[in-house]
């Protein structure tokens, strides 16, 4: 440690005003405050003495990623060897090998791209580097397919880093949630390798077992109207584990869960957005329930009335929730406007994911629009705080 | 009523006037600084549709359509086909409609009426009007209960995504955007990131 500090130390003045490498001080600041607690104290505008800052925060929420990064990749191996077949005769270190093989690329990519955007707009705009991106650049893996290729996750992050987040002046600023930006980006940009039944499933090297299908449950609902197919018929166990193809980070719900305890014992998410996400999902699926028999495609009468609870243990609403919704920086920022965006969450994702026939999952495009009509409700909400306050104070001086 | 709240929901959110067809622009960019004055442009614009397009509607069917005039004047008039006087018809209509809202707002509403400014007769000239009656003429609504609900869908659909972009604009007024792209540049950009968000609701038929 005090090796670290007398380089940095030693390095310091070429960082300084005169010095040789003065453009490239936030890239030193970045690094000095990346591993030692800063030397100066917050000198301008109301501040508010507590042990959490930003860092810590963004650390925090990594951890809480990190039981559902692990299972991803697990998972990554168990289904590729699965449908080849040989499952039987691998070890727990060979999937764990298998799938940091094809996981680990594609977070060096994200980080290492998203961070060099990062660095160079914190250089040329002379604003310190923000973790901001630390978190984004380890949910972008997560909710990708496991086969998209490594340039198309390059590209996304650079379009949702520069347009998503840095043309609003960087970190905490932006509108939608950078790493569903990202998706977005290369859901719109790619379609064939972010959905369909080829892409979940690593299965590029070697030939797989007979009848097999890689379709996601959400997959298999869209197209037949149950869950399971031929191949493979899921059980509820399987949905809640999470030995099921899908994104790589979204197919365990118990991990995602120890993500989500995490975060709400740390008081770093919002438990009004999450419990409302919940409750709108439950009650549009119930009302999905109810409105089934009266559907004129089969399809549609057996997708409706699955139980309205597996709607939250199917694909990524559990994910969706606990990870992008909470976003402080897109999400509402009224204690009643959360309610109002986790709610809408809720409703409107499972309302797309099962309405919507373009879109096998709505959770993405849901946040998203929830992002863009955010202020709106914090507006609104503000509003009737104001109009409520003054009717007191003009009924006090009556 | 399937077929009505098909129309509606459609116009509002699927064929939005702004994400779906750039409609309505102009407007839409320079009057969105405060949600309140995006808020009463917006309930101008529901009301101007919500009026132009059932009356445009009344226009195309008894006068501009081929055989129109035939309904009431007797079968002579069954060859005349006045269609290509919808655009100049259709714009009368919009105008001297427009020029009764700007005295309403003048009268009930002065405070609104100068925020409003020049915006308010050029609603007159704002595209997603014009768009609508020649919408309703393309999809040749049957009825004019379905002209109504369209005019009515697609000015809330207007109002929806004004409202929803003064109130980022709020918002982000404390954000360090880079100075080339403030002002009317980020909220280009605002604009199509707000259309991928719409994306949600293409495909979906009721």
């Amino acid at each position: 440690m005090k090796a670290a500090r007398k380089l940095l130390d030693s390095i310091r003045p070429h960082f300084e005003k005169g010095g040789k490498l003065e453009k490239f001080y936030p890239a030193y600041d970045a690094f000095e405050t990346f591993a030692f607690v800063p030397g100066h104290t917050t000198h301008a505008g109301a501040h508010i003495r507590d042990g959490i800052d930003l860092k810590r925060t963004m650390v925090t929420v990594i951890f809480a990623m990190v039981p559902a990064l692990l299972f991803g990749i697990w998972n990554v191996g168990f289904q590729h060897f699965t449908a080849l077949g040989t499952i039987d005769t691998k070890e727990f270190l060979d999937l764990m090998l298998f799938g940091s093989w094809k996981v680990l690329p594609m977070v060096v990519v994200s980080y290492g791209v998203g961070l060099t955007v990062e660095f160079i707009f914190g250089i040329i705009k002379k604003h310190s580097i923000n973790e901001g991106y630390l978190v984004s650049g380890m949910l972008i893996p997560l909710i990708m397919p496991v086969d998209i290729p490594l340039w198309m996750v390059a590209v996304s992050v650079v379009f949702a880093v520069v347009i998503g987040k840095e043309v609003f002046g960087g970190t905490g600023m932006n509108i939608l949630n950078p790493a569903l930006t990202a998706r977005a980006f290369a859901f719109f940009a790619y379609p064939s390798w972010m959905s369909g039944d080829k892409v979940w499933v690593n299965t590029a090297d070697g030939a797989v077992v007979d009848g097999y299908s890689g379709a996601t449950i959400l997959g298999n609902l869209a197209t037949t109207g149950t869950t399971g197919s031929a191949y493979a018929d899921w059980s509820v166990a399987e949905m809640v584990i999470g030995t099921i193809p899908g994104s790589i980070g979204e197919t365990s719900k118990i991990a995602i869960l120890i993500g989500a305890a995490i975060l709400l014992v740390t008081g770093i998410a919002s438990w009004r957005i999450m419990l409302a996400s919940a409750v709108g999902a439950l009650t549009m699926g119930f009302i999905f329930n109810l409105a089934a028999p009266h559907m004129i495609t089969e399809v549609q009468r057996n997708f409706m009335a699955i139980p309205y609870w597996q709607h939250l243990i199917i694909g990524s609403w559990m994910f969706a929730t606990v990870f992008m919704a909470t976003d402080p920086v897109s999400a509402a920022q009224t204690p009643t406007g959360k309610l109002w965006y986790g709610f809408l969450i809720g409703f409107l994702g499972i309302m797309i994911r099962v309405f919507n026939p373009a879109y096998p999952e709505g959770m993405m495009l849901a946040i998203l629009l929830m992002n863009v009509f955010a202020p709106t409700i914090d507006h609104y909400v503000v509003e009737s705080n104001v109009k409520r306050r003054l009717k007191r104070v003009k009924a006090v001086a009556q | 009523m399937q077929e009505l709240l098909n129309i509606f929901v459609k116009s509002i959110f699927v064929e939005n006037m702004i994400f779906a067809y750039f409609l309505g622009m102009c407007s839409y960019l320079a009057v969105s600084k405060t949600v309140k004055t995006a808020v009463g442009l917006g309930a101008a614009v529901i009301f101007v549709l919500g009026v132009t397009v059932p009356v445009n509607w009344l226009l195309e069917n008894y006068v501009l359509q081929q055989g129109a005039l035939a309904k009431w004047l007797g079968p002579t008039f069954a060859e005349v086909d006045l269609s290509f006087l919808s655009f100049i018809m259709f714009i009368a209509v919009i105008a001297s409609i427009v020029q009764l809202v700007e005295m309403v707002v003048e009268k009930f509403a002065p405070a609104l009426y100068s925020a409003l400014g020049i915006f308010l007769p050029l609603i007159a000239v704002n595209c997603s009007i014009l768009g609508g009656a020649l919408f309703m003429q393309e999809r040749a609504y049957g009825t004019i209960t379905e002209a109504t609900v369209y005019g009515l869908g697609s000015g809330i659909g207007w109002f929806l995504a004004i409202v929803a972009i003064a109130a980022i604009r709020e918002k982000i007024k404390y954000s360090n955007v880079p100075a080339p792209l403030r002002g009317l540049g980020i909220t280009f950009i605002l604009t199509g990131l707000m259309g991928i968000a719409f994306m949600s609701f293409m495909g979906i038929k009721l």
